[in-house]
C-alpha cells in the first residue's frame, strides 16, 4: 500500500517536471503554417529545416560555443592554481578569500549580472575601447566560473597526503615537476568536474550574458528574444536539438563512470 | 615552501578584486550618487515607492519556495529509500530538466497555460469551462516551482542518505511509531539540507525577471523587473537601479542570517556564507 503511493507520487513529480519537455518536443515536429503553437497538424521536420537555415541561430551557437570553451579553460587553469594557493594559506586571509569565493554563489544573479554592467561600461568610459561583447561576456563567464571550479578541487587537495608533494621534493623533484607529476594526478577528478560544471554554465547563462553582452548574441540570449516576438516552432526544434545533445552526451558520461565504478557500488 | 604556494592565489584575488568586489562598490557608489556624481539618499529613499513590489517579490519567493519543499521533500525521502542503483538514476533524471535551458522550460509552460493553451484546448474538449491561468501571480509561482524544485530535492536528498539507519531503528525500539520517528528524527536530521534547499530555490526565486515577464504579463512585476528596466528598459536609470538591488542584496541577506539561526550544529556546513 505505502509502496504504491510512493511510486504514485514520484511518478506524478516526473509527470510535472517532464510534460513542459515532451509537448515542446511534440509540437518542434507540427506540420503548420501559422506557427500556431498548440494545434497539432500533421509531422515534419519543417522546423529542423529552417533552424538549420538560420544565420542568427548558428552565429549565436557558435558565440555561445567559443564563450564557454573560453571560459572553461580559463577558470579550470586560474581556479585549480588558485586553490592549490588557497590551501596552504593561513586561516584568516583563507577564509577572507573563500568568503569572496562564496559571494557570487549567494548573491542574486541580476545583481552579479548588473554590477558588472557598471564595470564594462565605466572601464569603457575610462580607457575608451569599444562598448560590451565578446570580451566582457568572456570575463564575466570566468568570474562566475570560479567560485565552482574552486569549491570542486579544494575537497581533492584537503583528502590529498601533504607528504606526497614534499616526498616528490625530497627525492630531488623540483616543485613545478612535482606539481605536474604528484599533485595534478591526485586532484585531477575535481579539476575534471570543475572544468565540466564551468562548461555547462557557461553555456546555460542567461541572466548574467544579458547584462554584459552589448549586442553580442549568445544562443540562451537569442532564445530571449525569440520569446519576445513572434513565436515560431524553431525554437521547439532547437529545443529539441539541445535537449537531446544533453541526453546523449549524460548517457555517455554515465556508462563510462558505471563502467569504472561498478564493482565498488555492488558493495555498498 | 608554503609561502611559495601560497602566492599562486595571487591572481585569482586580483581577479576576483576587479570583477567582484570592485563592481559592487561600483553598485554602492551609484546607489549613493545622482546622476552627475555628488552624494545623495534620494535612490535608496525613492526605493520605498516600490514596496508592494518587494513585497509581492518576497510573498511569492516564499509560496513558491514552501511549494517547493512540501512537493520536493517526500520525493528525495522515496528516492533515498531505493536501491544504490536506482538512486543515481533517480537522481540524474531529476537534474536532467535542468539542462534544458531555463528560458525554454519556461516558455514550455506559456504554450502549456496560455487561454487557447493545450490545457484549456484539454479542458474543453472534456465539456469545462476554460480557465484563465497566464499572467496571473499563479503562472509565477508555477514557474519558480517548476524551475528551482531541483535545487531543492537535490541538497534533500543527499542528506537523507546520510542519515543513520541505526538511529531510526533505535527510535523505534524505543516506541517511536511512524509518525514520530518521522518528525522527531528524520526531519530535524536532515535540517541542513532542508536550510540549504530553500535558500537555493528562494534567492533566484525572489531575483527573478524571466518568469515573471513570461508567466506573469505586465501584472505581476518582481524586483528583477525592477532592476532590468532600470538598466536595460525603458526606464533607464542606473543610480536607482543600484540603490534597489541594494536593498534587495540586503533583504536576502536578512533571510539567509534568519535561514541559519534555525540551522543547529556543524556550523560552516549546511551554511552557504558565513
Amino acid at each position: 500500500m505505502k509502496k504504491t503511493g510512493g511510486r504514485i507520487y514520484t511518478f506524478l513529480v516526473f509527470l510535472f517536471l517532464y510534460a513542459p519537455i515532451l509537448v515542446l518536443i511534440v509540437f518542434s515536429f507540427n506540420d503548420t503554417e501559422t506557427a500556431s503553437r498548440t494545434v497539432w497538424s500533421g509531422f515534419s521536420f519543417k522546423w529542423y529545416q529552417k533552424l538549420f537555415e538560420d544565420r542568427l541561430i548558428l552565429e549565436a551557437l557558435r558565440n555561445t560555443l567559443l564563450i564557454a570553451v573560453i571560459a572553461a579553460a580559463a577558470s579550470t587553469v586560474l581556479g585549480t592554481v588558485a586553490a592549490v594557493g588557497i590551501n596552504s594559506m593561513k586561516r584568516l586571509p583563507q577564509r577572507i578569500l573563500m568568503n569572496i569565493t562564496n559571494f557570487p554563489m549567494v548573491n542574486p544573479e541580476i545583481v552579479t549580472g548588473v554590477s558588472m554592467m557598471l564595470l564594462f561600461v565605466f572601464a569603457v568610459g575610462l580607457f575608451g575601447g569599444r562598448s560590451l561583447g565578446m570580451g566582457s561576456i568572456i570575463a564575466a563567464h570566468i568570474t562566475f566560473c570560479l567560485p565552482y571550479v574552486i569549491l570542486s578541487v579544494l575537497p581533492k587537495l584537503r583528502q590529498m597526503d601533504p607528504n606526497l608533494y614534499e616526498a616528490a621534493q625530497d627525492l630531488g623533484c623540483p616543485p613545478v615537476k612535482a606539481f605536474f607529476k604528484v599533485v595534478l594526478p591526485e586532484i585531477m577528478p575535481g579539476v575534471v568536474t570543475g572544468m565540466i560544471m564551468a562548461f555547462t554554465l557557461s553555456i546555460d547563462d542567461f541572466v548574467i550574458s544579458y547584462f554584459t553582452s552589448g549586442t553580442t548574441q549568445t544562443l540562451p540570449i537569442y532564445i530571449y528574444s525569440m520569446t519576445r516576438k513572434r513565436v515560431s516552432p524553431e525554437i521547439n526544434a532547437l529545443s529539441t536539438v539541445l535537449f537531446a545533445v544533453v541526453m546523449a552526451l549524460l548517457i555517455v558520461v554515465n556508462v563510462r563512470q558505471g563502467r569504472g565504478r561498478r564493482p565498488a557500488k555492488e558493495e555498498g | 615552501m608554503k609561502a611559495k604556494s601560497r602566492l599562486l592565489s595571487a591572481p585569482y584575488t586580483v581577479w576576483m578584486t576587479i570583477f567582484i568586489v570592485l563592481p559592487m562598490l561600483l553598485v554602492a557608489w551609484f546607489a549613493f550618487t545622482d546622476r552627475a556624481g555628488h552624494f545623495t539618499l534620494e535612490n535608496i529613499l525613492s526605493v520605498g515607492q516600490y514596496s508592494n513590489v518587494f513585497l509581492r517579490s518576497i510573498w511569492l519567493g516564499a509560496v513558491a519556495t514552501f511549494i517547493s519543499l512540501v512537493m520536493g521533500y517526500p520525493l528525495a525521502y522515496i528516492i533515498s529509500k531505493m536501491s544504490a542503483k536506482r538512486q543515481s538514476v533517480m537522481v540524474m533524471l531529476v537534474m536532467l530538466p535542468m539542462w534544458m535551458n531555463f528560458l525554454l522550460r519556461t516558455y514550455a509552460w506559456m504554450t502549456l497555460l496560455e487561454d487557447n493553451g493545450l490545457i484549456n484546448a484539454a479542458l474543453r474538449a472534456l465539456g469545462f469551462n476554460g480557465i484563465h491561468m497566464i499572467n496571473t501571480a499563479g503562472a509565477v509561482v508555477l514557474g519558480m516551482v517548476y524551475n528551482y524544485i531541483p535545487y531543492m530535492i537535490l541538497p534533500l536528498y543527499s542528506v537523507l542518505t546520510k542519515i543513520d539507519q541505526s538511529v531510526i531503528e533505535a527510535a523505534e525500539d524505543l516506541g517511536a511509531n511512524s509518525r514520530q520517528v518521522f518528525f522527531k528524527v528524520v526531519v530535524p536530521m536532515s535540517m541542513p539540507g532542508i536550510i540549504s534547499g530553500v535558500t537555493m530555490v528562494f534567492v533566484p526565486a525572489v531575483s527573478t525577471f524571466i518568469i515573471s515577464k513570461m508567466l506573469g504579463g505586465g501584472a505581476n512585476l518582481l524586483i528583477g523587473d525592477l532592476i532590468d528596466m532600470q538598466f536595460l528598459g525603458s526606464a533607464y536609470n542606473p543610480n536607482l537601479g543600484s540603490a534597489i538591488s541594494l536593498v534587495l542584496m540586503v533583504i536576502i541577506l536578512i533571510c539567509m542570517g534568519i535561514m541559519n539561526q534555525f540551522d543547529d550544529g556543524e556550523p560552516g556546513e549546511g551554511g552557504v556564507l558565513l
